[in-house]
């Protein structure tokens, strides 16, 4: 057990920090651009420096690193005020996707862009009447010659308002099981047929989108993998989506919480040290730290060429619940001020209740913190798994809600 | 970066495994639970045989040598298993103490014996109810010499009736300089001690009160540097509690899993009810994330590094957290079978609480894993 950088490591690291240091934009050269825009200046500068999508091959923009090179980067470039990321659902799930089951020619023409951020992906997998239950989908696809023809709806799609392209699972034959009839599917969003309308969120943002196709035509060469083997591919998707999300979502986190505790007064003295808030910050920093080394656990895996498995979901099903009570908190810490949201006028610049109002958010995408329970009883310690109304029964056939 | 045992430290896990499986199964701790014998000695004999209380001592004095990922390793295997014998207090505490502070005579007089399982030592703190603290001391010495002679008491000492001797926390002389608290070697042989075994409600781990009346005793460590020693002695203990309470706490959710899939109610095994499976769920990510807080504890612990305090805090408040949930959910999860004396449930509800008072409770931890990021960040 050895828990510093190895020499290759440290190497690496400093490597890292001296190119973000020369690199990372300043807030002129953003002066004046929306958030899309800054994000994808951030990421052509790194793709150029060579700093994109590191353990890519060569041969799409990245440069072969390994799992550990890029937690390195991870955790070097946090220390920098960076513009948001806007390229996950595309590099951390859309890509792991393609590599697996595109042809060598798509995946020449589709990876360089998106490592380099000129072109964005979205996800277009839920629909109105399927989320938690995503195998029940209804978005048809039928055949139309060599093309593929698509018409239905998708439902809380991140991104499509900006996006190029979408990675997309349909319905293609009702008649058999509900896992056995999808096929999958990326497609230009630009295509006819396809109309996005933004959605407004409970935090006032709109950042996700319906998206309603009519008609919509998909060269037959954009089918990933089978006709009917969509669920396994979207499994691939759904595996690094985890891993994805998982990752450490925070921006009220332990370290937010426990300044905003040094600098608030309970009766004459800080907060910070006052029982009950120590005992909480104290909680919330065991399971960050749990979090962390056990991410450090499954990279340990990695390097050795072993397959992390389902335990991932750990990542997302405690991660979100614990950014929401520590907002949760902190507004209460602040009292009566704690209502203010204004970033002009709130501690913090607002975000603390910006915080509290995307939580809830974060606790639904990417698989329910239920679903992801289910997952880890299921799949990590092998417990059966609910009964099933609508198992081995033809899909048009499954009874439905309102 | 490398998170994970090595494969030597794997085989040792198999090896301790397996000689628990054969040496320590339920029925053996279901003697001392309703016995008179205060430990298994057998099976401390065996322990000793297998090396395990030798494992940090150096070789000089008639240990292995081994690093202390090695004892956590065992330490996580006796925690699975609910070993009823005096490891925790003898190992951990006791051989760390002598390690920390012990001069050539004292090392060179016990260590070749507690290596070797011949002596049994015990870490005598506590002296009310109440957060364990420098001002609460009353024990003291007569005067400042290193041989003196201790008056006070000491209550729930672990392992204090069949130690051999104990090293004791003591108040220092009011007009000493230091941090009020000095180290004694005391053997618990001697006409100047008393000692009753007391009631609690862990039989499988001896507990005991201790009487001193004018004892012989022998400072261990420099004068005044008492207070400081403890708190360092249990931050390395921590680490090796916190991986028996892993070890327990995964014992737990397994029998809870084992029991849920095999129980039936209303036509179908327990198990794939959701209150059951999300109980389940969260015992595992409670054990998951102590463990990985574990890994960085043993990390620290090893390293002797500076970020032990905070480590070991981490630990030590993840694994009482886990261990005490996975052993009161495996017992609701049993229905009442599990509230039966005849299931063996209670080994790992009496044990977690137990662990988790030892030394010092979650609120002690956690208020100094706070004071550890206190200092780090005011660094
Ligand atoms: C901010 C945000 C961004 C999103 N971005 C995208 C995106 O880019 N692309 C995309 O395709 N989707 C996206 N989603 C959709 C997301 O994946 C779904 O909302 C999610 O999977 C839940 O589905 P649902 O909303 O239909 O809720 P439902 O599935 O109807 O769930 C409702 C409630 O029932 C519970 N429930 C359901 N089934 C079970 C069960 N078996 N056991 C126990 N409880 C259960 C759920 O946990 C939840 O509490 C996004 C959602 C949000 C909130």
């Amino acid at each position: 057990m050895d828990f510093n950088d190895t020499a290759a490591e440290a190497t690496f690291r400093e490597e890292a920090r001296a190119w973000l240091s020369d690199n990372v934009p300043s807030e002129q050269e953003l002066a004046g651009m929306d958030y899309v825009t800054s994000a994808k200046f951030w990421q052509k500068r790194k793709f150029d420096g060579g700093w994109a999508c590191i353990r890519w091959p060569k041969e799409y923009g990245g440069r072969g690193a390994s799992a550990i090179e890029q937690v390195i980067l991870h955790q070097e470039e946090a220390r920098f005020d960076t513009p948001m990321n806007i390229f996950t659902i595309g590099q951390g799930m859309a890509a792991p996707t393609l590599m697996t089951y595109a042809s060598d020619e798509a995946k020449a023409r589709l990876l360089p862009p998106m490592a380099s951020g000129e072109q964005i992906w979205c996800q277009l997998f839920s629909e109105p009447s399927s989320g938690s239950d995503l195998a029940s989908l209804r978005t048809r696809s039928e055949r139309g010659g060599d093309d593929w023809v698509i018409n239905g709806q998708k439902i809380w799609t991140s991104g499509a308002h900006y996006s190029d392209y979408g990675i997309l699972v349909t319905r293609s034959d009702p008649t058999v099981a509900k896992h056995k009839g999808l096929t999958y599917f990326f497609l230009d969003m630009k295509s006819p047929g396809v109309e996005v309308r933004p959605i407004k969120q409970i935090s006032g943002d709109s950042n996700f989108n319906e998206v309603y196709f009519s008609d919509v035509r998909i060269p037959g060469a954009q089918r990933l993998g089978e006709v009917g083997q969509g669920w396994q591919v979207a499994l691939t998707t759904l595996m690094n989506e985890r891993a994805t999300i998982g990752a450490g979502y925070a921006n009220v986190n332990f370290d937010v919480a426990c300044k905003l505790a040094r600098r608030i007064r309970i009766d004459g003295k800080p907060a910070i040290e006052d029982p009950a808030v120590r005992a909480k910050l104290a909680n919330w920093y065991v399971q960050e730290s749990g979090l962390k080394f056990t991410g450090y656990r499954t990279l340990t895996a990695l390097s050795r060429g072993e397959i992390p498995g389902p335990e991932h979901s750990i990542g997302k099903a405690v991660g979100a619940a614990k950014t929401q009570d520590m907002a949760s908190f902190c507004v209460d810490l602040l009292e009566m001020a704690g209502a203010i949201s204004d970033p002009e006028l709130a501690e913090m610049d607002g975000l603390i209740q910006m915080t509290y109002m995307s939580a809830p958010g974060h606790r639904i995408a990417g698989g329910t913190d239920e679903i992801m329970m289910n997952i880890l009883a299921e799949r990590v310690l092998g417990l059966p798994q609910e009964p099933r109304m609508d198992k081995g029964i033809p899909f048009n056939e499954v009874p439905t809600g309102t | 970066m490398n998170f994970e045992f090595s494969d030597d430290q794997k085989l040792l896990r198999e090896q301790a495994s397996r000689y628990l499986a054969d040496n320590c199964p339920p029925a053996a701790v279901r003697t001392i639970l309703e016995g008179d014998a205060a430990y298994d000695a057998k099976l401390w004999t065996g322990v000793g045989e297998m090396g395990w209380t030798a494992a940090c001592i150096p070789e000089e004095f008639g240990g292995l040598g081994l690093s202390y990922v090695e004892l956590c390793v065992i330490a996580e295997e006796l925690g699975r298993v609910a070993a009823p014998i005096p490891f925790s207090s003898s190992v951990y505490l006791a051989t760390e103490a002598l390690l920390m502070a012990g001069s050539k005579d004292q090392k060179e007089s016990w260590l070749p014996k507690l290596a070797s399982g011949e002596a049994i030592g015990a870490f005598a703190l506590a002296e009310t109810a109440g957060r364990p603290s420098v001002d609460y001391l009353k024990t003291c010495a007569s005067d400042n010499s290193a041989e003196t002679a201790l008056t006070g008491s000491k209550i729930a000492v672990a392992d204090g009736d069949v130690a051999d001797f104990a090293v004791v926390v003591a108040a220092s002389d009011a007009s000493a300089p230091g941090d009020g608290a000095n180290w004694y070697l005391v053997e618990l042989d001697q006409p100047g001690v008393a000692r009753k075994p007391i009631e609690t409600f862990d039989p499988t781990r001896s507990h005991a009160q201790i009487e001193f009346k004018g004892a012989a005793a022998q400072r261990l460590g420099n004068a005044g540097e008492g207070w400081r020693l403890t708190e360092r002695l249990l931050d390395r203990a921590a680490v090796l509690f916190a991986w028996e309470q892993v070890g327990g706490a995964d014992a737990a959710l397994e029998m809870a899993k084992e029991y849920a899939l095999g129980r039936y109610a209303f036509g179908r095994a327990i198990a794939s009810y959701q209150a059951i499976k999300h109980k389940l769920a969260n015992a595992y990510i409670k054990n998951t994330l102590a463990r990985s807080n574990c890994y960085y504890g043993a990390w620290a612990l090893n390293a002797d590094s500076e970020e032990l305090p905070l480590a070991a805090a981490t630990a030590r408040v993840a694994a009482i957290q886990a261990c005490n949930f996975a052993a009161k959910e495996n017992i609701q999860t049993h229905g009442g079978m599990g509230f039966t004396w005849e299931f063996d449930c209670q080994f790992y509800y009496r044990r977690a609480k137990l662990l988790s008072v030892n030394i010092g409770s979650e609120a002690f931890w956690q208020d100094r894993l706070m004071h550890a990021v206190e200092r780090r960040d005011a660094a």
